[in-house]
Order: C-alpha cells, then sequence, then structure tokens
C-alpha cells in the first residue's frame, strides 16, 4: 500500500516521466492506456495526411511516380489526394511556381483548413532553381510558410518519401498552441481578387 | 417536355476551371461559358508556368542550355536533348560519328515510349480507369529505370551533347533493354484489353474532339492529333535525321481524329518505337561517340588530364562555351507531341543569341475551343488529355 | 535547285519587296519588306507550285541597335512538296507592328500574340491582341535584349 501511495505520489511529481516509462499501465492492470490527447491527436495526424496536389510542372512526373505502384505513398498514409483545398490537410507543391501563378497558390493556401502543412517538393518550389529571372517566383517560403523542403531536380521518390517521414516527426512534436497559423502574410485582397 | 422547356428561364452560366484542377495537368485555365451543360464558349489561358526558358538561355552558353531543354516537354526530355544537339550540330556544320546516331535514336525512342505511355495513363487516370494507369506507371518506371541506366537521371536526362554524347551505353544495356520490352509489351496488352474495348472508356471518347484534317492542318497540328485525323505527317519519315531511315517503322494513322483515334496512334507508336529501340540495338556499330573536333567538343577525360592542347581545349570550351559561325538554323524533330522546332541564332559569340523552340503542343492546345464549343462540359477532359499539353514546353 | 524553287517563284512574283535571300545551312530564307507580308503568305499558301499549308512556327528577334530593330521570323512547311521556308521582315522600332497573319492560317493567332507579349510588336488586324504567357500589368516585353534578366514585377508581394 505504502510503496503505491509513493509512486502515486511520483506520478504527481512528474507525470510525464512516468507516463512516458509506461509505468501506471502496468499499475492497473495493462487495460488502461495513459497517453495526452494532444499526443494521440498527432499520431492520428500523421498517418492521415489528405493531401492537395498543386503540381504544376516537371515534378510531377515524379510525383505521379511516388504515388504509383513502386513507391506507394499510401504506406505512410498518406495516398488519398483531395482535389478540393478545404478537404485537404498537406498542400504539396510541386514544380515551378511563376508570377502568374503565385496568387492562385496564396489561395489554395488560405482556403484550406487549420491545421495544415506545407510540402515544398523540387528545387524549383525550395528557391525557385535555376529560373532565376522576371517570371518565376524565388521559392514559396517567400509566400507561404513551409514545413518540409525537399530539394532535387526533380528529388528521386526515396527523397520524397523521406520527407515526408521527417513531416510526421514534425507532426508529432507539435502542441496545441501552434494552431492557427492564419492566413499567409501576403494576402493582399485587391490583388488575389484579380486572377 | 419541349413546350416547357421553351419557357424557362435559363442563364449562362460561366465556370473556372483550373489553374489548379486535377484535370488540366499541366497548368492552365479554362473559362467556360455553358448553356446547361453545353458549352457555349472556352476561353483558354496559359502561361502559368511561363518560367522565362528563351531569356535564361540567352543569358548562358551553349552548353548551359541543355538542362533547360529538359524541362520542355518533362516527358520525353531525352528527344529534347537531341533535338537542340542535332539543331547547333547543323549551325556548326558537324556530322557525329554512326555510333552516336544510333545511340541518340534508341534515347529518343525510350522517351517517346514513356511520353505515350505516361499520356495514356494520365488520360486512363482522369476517366476513372485507375487501373491502367498503375499498369502504365509500372511501364514507365521500367523504362526510367533504362534511362537512369543511360544517363544517370531518371526525369531530366541532360545526356546529349553538342558533337556527342555524354557517356556511351553502359554495360549489358541491351540485355536489360530486351527483358524490359518483354515485360512493357505484357503490361501493354494488359491495358489493351482494359481501354481499347472498353465500353465506358469507348463512349467518353469516341467521337469527342473531332477535328477534320484541313482544319488541322490550318491549325498548326503535328504529332499524333494530326496522324489521328488520317494526315501521315512524320518528321522521322518527311526530313529523316540521324539514322530514321534505315529504320523499319509504320506511321499509324487514324481517320476522324477524334479522341479515340489519337488514344490508338499513341498505343501503336509504343510499339513501332520499341521496335526501332530493337533495331538500333541489333545494328549498333562500333566507334567513337564524340567527334573529334576538339573546339566544340570536349577529349576523354583521359586526354584531359595528360595532354596540354586537350586541357587548354577543355579550359576554352568550359570557361568562354564553343562559338558556333554566326548565322540563323531551323530543325525539327519529332518529339512525342509532334514537330519540335529549334530555331537558334548565333552573332559568333559565346552564348545563343536566341534560342527559340516551336513548341508541338502551343498550336493544339489553341484548337481547344474549336475542338469543344457546341459539346458537354464532361468532353473537356478527355479533349485536353489527349492533345497532351505539357506546361513546360506549352509555356516555356 | 529543288531548293530554291520557292525562293525563285516568289522573286519573280515579289521582286520589289524581296530584299534579300540566303539558303544557309540549306534553310531557304527570304529577307522581305513587313508591307507585304499577307500577301506574300497568301501566295505562298495558294501557289500550285508551292502550298505551303503549315505556318509552322513564328517569332521575332531583337537586334538591338541595328535597323530595323526587330525581325519576325515566318517558318512555313508544304506538306505537299516537303519544303521548307523561311520569311523574316524588319520591324523598326518607331512603328513597332506588322499586318496579322492570321486571316491566311489560323494557327498564327496564339503566335502572334506570344510575340506581342514578350517583344511588343504589334500585330495589326489580329482578332484579340491580348497578353499570352504574361499577366495584365506586367510593364516592358522581357524578351527584349534591353530587359534586365534579373527585374522582377511580382504581382503579389514576399513575407517581408
Ligand atoms: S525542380 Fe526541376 S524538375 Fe522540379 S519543377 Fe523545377 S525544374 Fe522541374
Amino acid at each position: 500500500m505504502g510503496s503505491i501511495k509513493g509512486r502515486l505520489g511520483a506520478l504527481r511529481r512528474s507525470g510525464q516521466e512516468l507516463l512516458d516509462s509506461g509505468e501506471a499501465e502496468r499499475l492497473l492492470g495493462g487495460s488502461v492506456l495513459f497517453t495526452k490527447v494532444e499526443s494521440v491527436v498527432n499520431w492520428a495526424r500523421k498517418y492521415s495526411f489528405f493531401l492537395y496536389p498543386f503540381v504544376t510542372a516537371c515534378c510531377g512526373m515524379e510525383f505521379m511516380s511516388v504515388a504509383g505502384p513502386k513507391y506507394d505513398l499510401d504506406r505512410f498514409g498518406a495516398a488519398l489526394p483531395r482535389f478540393s483545398p478545404r478537404q485537404a490537410d498537406l498542400l504539396m507543391v510541386v514544380g515551378t511556381i511563376s508570377h502568374k501563378q503565385a496568387p492562385v497558390l496564396v489561395k489554395v493556401y488560405n482556403q484550406m483548413t487549420e491545421p495544415k502543412w506545407v510540402f515544398a517538393f523540387g528545387v524549383c518550389a525550395v528557391s525557385g532553381g535555376f529560373y532565376d529571372n522576371y517570371a518565376t517566383v524565388q521559392g514559396i517560403d517567400t509566400l507561404i510558410p513551409v514545413d518540409v523542403y525537399v530539394p532535387g531536380c526533380p528529388p528521386r521518390p526515396e527523397m520524397v518519401i523521406d520527407g515526408l517521414m521527417k513531416l510526421q516527426e514534425k507532426v508529432a512534436q507539435e502542441r496545441w498552441s501552434d494552431w492557427p497559423r492564419g492566413a499567409a502574410p501576403v494576402t493582399d485582397e485587391a490583388k488575389l481578387t484579380e486572377c | 417536355m419541349s413546350e416547357i422547356a421553351k419557357d424557362l428561364h435559363t442563364e449562362h452560366m460561366v465556370i473556372n476551371m483550373g489553374p489548379s484542377h486535377p484535370v488540366t495537368h499541366g497548368t492552365v485555365k479554362f473559362l467556360v461559358t455553358l448553356d446547361g451543360e453545353t458549352i457555349e464558349d472556352l476561353k483558354v489561358e496559359i502561361g502559368y508556368l511561363h518560367r522565362g526558358f528563351e531569356k535564361m538561355c540567352e543569358s548562358g552558353t551553349w552548353y548551359q542550355v541543355f538542362p533547360y531543354t529538359d524541362r520542355l516537354n518533362y516527358v520525353s526530355p531525352l528527344i529534347n536533348n537531341v533535338g537542340y544537339a542535332l539543331a547547333v550540330e547543323k549551325l556548326i556544320g558537324i556530322d557525329v560519328p554512326e555510333r552516336c546516331k544510333y545511340v541518340r535514336v534508341i534515347a529518343c525512342e525510350l522517351s517517346r515510349i514513356a511520353d505515350h505511355m505516361t499520356n495514356v495513363a494520365a488520360g486512363g487516370l482522369e476517366l476513372g480507369a485507375f487501373t491502367a494507369f498503375l499498369y502504365f506507371v509500372e511501364a514507365r518506371e521500367l523504362v526510367w529505370d533504362l534511362i537512369e541506366m543511360l544517363c544517370g537521371a531518371r526525369v531530366t536526362t541532360n545526356y546529349v551533347r553538342i558533337g556527342g554524347l555524354k557517356n556511351d551505353l553502359p554495360d549489358g544495356f541491351k540485355q536489360k533493354t530486351l527483358e524490359v520490352f518483354k515485360r512493357c509489351r505484357v503490361l501493354w496488352s494488359d491495358v489493351n484489353k482494359l481501354l481499347t474495348k472498353n465500353r465506358v472508356f469507348i463512349d467518353r471518347v469516341r467521337d469527342v474532339g473531332t477535328m477534320p484534317a484541313e482544319e488541322a492542318i490550318a491549325y498548326g497540328f503535328t504529332g499524333p492529333c494530326l496522324r489521328a485525323c488520317g494526315v501521315p505527317y512524320d518528321v522521322r519519315k518527311a526530313n529523316p535525321y540521324l539514322v530514321y531511315d534505315r529504320m523499319d517503322f509504320e506511321v499509324p494513322i487514324g481517320e476522324t481524329g477524334d479522341n479515340f483515334d489519337k488514344y490508338l496512334v499513341r498505343m501503336e507508336e509504343i510499339n513501332q518505337s520499341m521496335r526501332i529501340v530493337e533495331q538500333a540495338l541489333e545494328q549498333l556499330p562500333g566507334g567513337p561517340i564524340n567527334v573529334d573536333m576538339p573546339y566544340y567538343r570536349w577529349q576523354s577525360k583521359d586526354d584531359i588530364y595528360n595532354r596540354i592542347d586537350s586541357l587548354i581545349f577543355h579550359f576554352k570550351t568550359v570557361i568562354e562555351g564553343i562559338k558556333p559561325p554566326p548565322g540563323e538554323v531551323y530543325l525539327a524533330v519529332e518529339s512525342g507531341n509532334g514537330e519540335l522546332g529549334f530555331y537558334l541564332v548565333s552573332d559568333g559569340s559565346g552564348k545563343p543569341y536566341k534560342c527559340r523552340v516551336r513548341p508541338p503542343c502551343f498550336p493544339l492546345t489553341a484548337a481547344m475551343p474549336r475542338m469543344m464549343k457546341g459539346r458537354l462540359i464532361a468532353d473537356i477532359v478527355p479533349t485536353f488529355d489527349m492533345i497532351n499539353m505539357i506546361g513546360g514546353e506549352c509555356d516555356r | 535547285m529543288d531548293a530554291s524553287v520557292t525562293l525563285q517563284r516568289l522573286t519573280e512574283r515579289f521582286g520589289d519587296s524581296i530584299l534579300e535571300t540566303h539558303s544557309y545551312r540549306g534553310d531557304d530564307t527570304a529577307v522581305v519588306k513587313k508591307e507585304d507580308i499577307v500577301a506574300l503568305c497568301t501566295f505562298l499558301r495558294d501557289d500550285g507550285k508551292l502550298l505551303y499549308n503549315f505556318m509552322m512556327d513564328l517569332t521575332a528577334v531583337d537586334y538591338l541597335g541595328r535597323e530595323p530593330r526587330f525581325e519576325v521570323v515566318y517558318h512555313l512547311y508544304s506538306l505537299r512538296y516537303n519544303r521548307r521556308v523561311r520569311i523574316k521582315a524588319g520591324v523598326p522600332e518607331s512603328d513597332c507592328s506588322i499586318d496579322s497573319i492570321v486571316p491566311v492560317w489560323i494557327a498564327a493567332d496564339w503566335f502572334e500574340r506570344e510575340v506581342f507579349d514578350l517583344y511588343g510588336i504589334a500585330f495589326n488586324g489580329h482578332p484579340d491582341l491580348r497578353r499570352l504567357l504574361l499577366y495584365e500589368g506586367f510593364e516592358g516585353h522581357p524578351l527584349r535584349k534591353d530587359y534586365p534578366v534579373k527585374k522582377r514585377q511580382p504581382l503579389i508581394g514576399p513575407i517581408n
């Protein structure tokens, strides 16, 4: 008895430690799971990305391969593309974004519901790549926040899968307070309605 | 019924499809004016992937253009590489060695196979035939393995050089190719069985997007879309380049130019391309793959490390770039979508003065309104698929 | 010999408006006066010995510092005779326009819009002359040689 009391005291003192050690579950006969709501939700989120493929250019060819039979994104719970931004939570920006396209990208980003993540696929989305001229946006992070950068021109499917796993790790670490992020900082309604 | 309908008040509805829409692979915007489901008017807006190709070419050396050509029609990059290299060679007046020509033909046809497979796969996917997509993506993956063996990259190849190639065929390439083709043929016939006699597929594509031959010519159609209308124009036959005149292959043509014909032409071209590759591998001669003109094509690494003259040439061609004589040329090759032309102007300096590409899918996209007026809105999907508009090439 | 048939016919018919011809690397080329471009193109398309039914390509080149500054370049192809020809017409900067050939080949529609967009050459009589690749509000014409490579005109501003 005394020892259980002592242990509950320890639980009060450092709940987290005990949670992590699994001691509490053992005490209660293994029929109960202790965890934080946050971790459960994050765990669920990281294995059920609904992605919105914003495919513009050559990287789309590799995107097809990643989604296709050999590399199979489904293994990571990210196989179901949603073509409405409102149903998606992972924005895959695949390919070059030109200045003409930029307002559209921002609009799509703002239409997605939170929480949402952005995946920059290919060096064009990351930094503009070797298109350093009047037409191309020099990296989508000048427009919207980006969570994972996967460079490569185009990145090999292995890299994309690695990037996706990095994103899963990131999602697992998130706190409630990280959301909502709000609209993209560049939003300029007057200009956005033109497109 | 029609009596009632007469008095009903209807209005035209304007719908905006794109630029980020699942069927507009590549990025294009359609402004569709609808009367019910019938298309009254269609406006096409392109340019969402305009990346300043020509401006970038003009600011680099002749060699530095190659990576940009990869990204024009990114479904068949090797054909773009070859087309550009041939145009520059014509400008300089180089004739490449025999072996190089054969390897280039092999590279081109592999690319064409991948291109048509991607097109049919995506077309099937967008009409709901997901299985066909999976089969052809598997087949394309195998062809890409070959391309990777050849040049180390899957999509953006950068393989051809002015006056030669980056490297020779790797060991065991022939063996591997024959194995891959065996599997590809199985997958091809699977897809053929899945689509060609599939009622749902046929209903969606037959008699949709028809084009009379005369009009197709006036609109500047080339490639599979023109051949589907019954015009047997193929640059490989009309103005044979490389060693296409020694290859035995047929040019499939259609009758009405509808989407079904375009699909059939592409399917048959996959077969013909496989035949060409097999013949080329059979006839492949030995010998060098690069011209012996150190001013234009640097010599082997062995020479560069060990001989002072080679080192100097290497240094000059890398730092200053090659210098073709002043002049202008136009050269066309047959790409996956049709006639891919390069119009080059040199002013004798190390940079291209003008590097223009004639994009084959540009006139095809421009003809979308002509093909779509009076049709149903659902017909946009197969028609747009079958013209195979590739953003990188159309918008450059 | 076969190659020069086109140039011969052209000179016979339009002697005065042909300024120069050459066949560098086998590409038949005729430099013509821009005023006659539509008549010339119609002739090329309809003449029984030429029948250039394909308008393959239309582009422009900016020869900055030369007079006339621009050159509009047409590449034509005759399916019947399997021949190609290149027609070039100089366009000075002071009068930066040329007649549209859309009535001759409908294919020229978008090609002319593209040249208008990137070079700023106007095509008289074009049915719908607007920017094609760039957006309304873009200032200048990026493929002109005096447009700096790095000059940017974003539609929406960056984060900071
Ligand atoms: S990163 Fe490379 S492959 Fe991807 S879109 Fe850009 S240019 Fe194309």
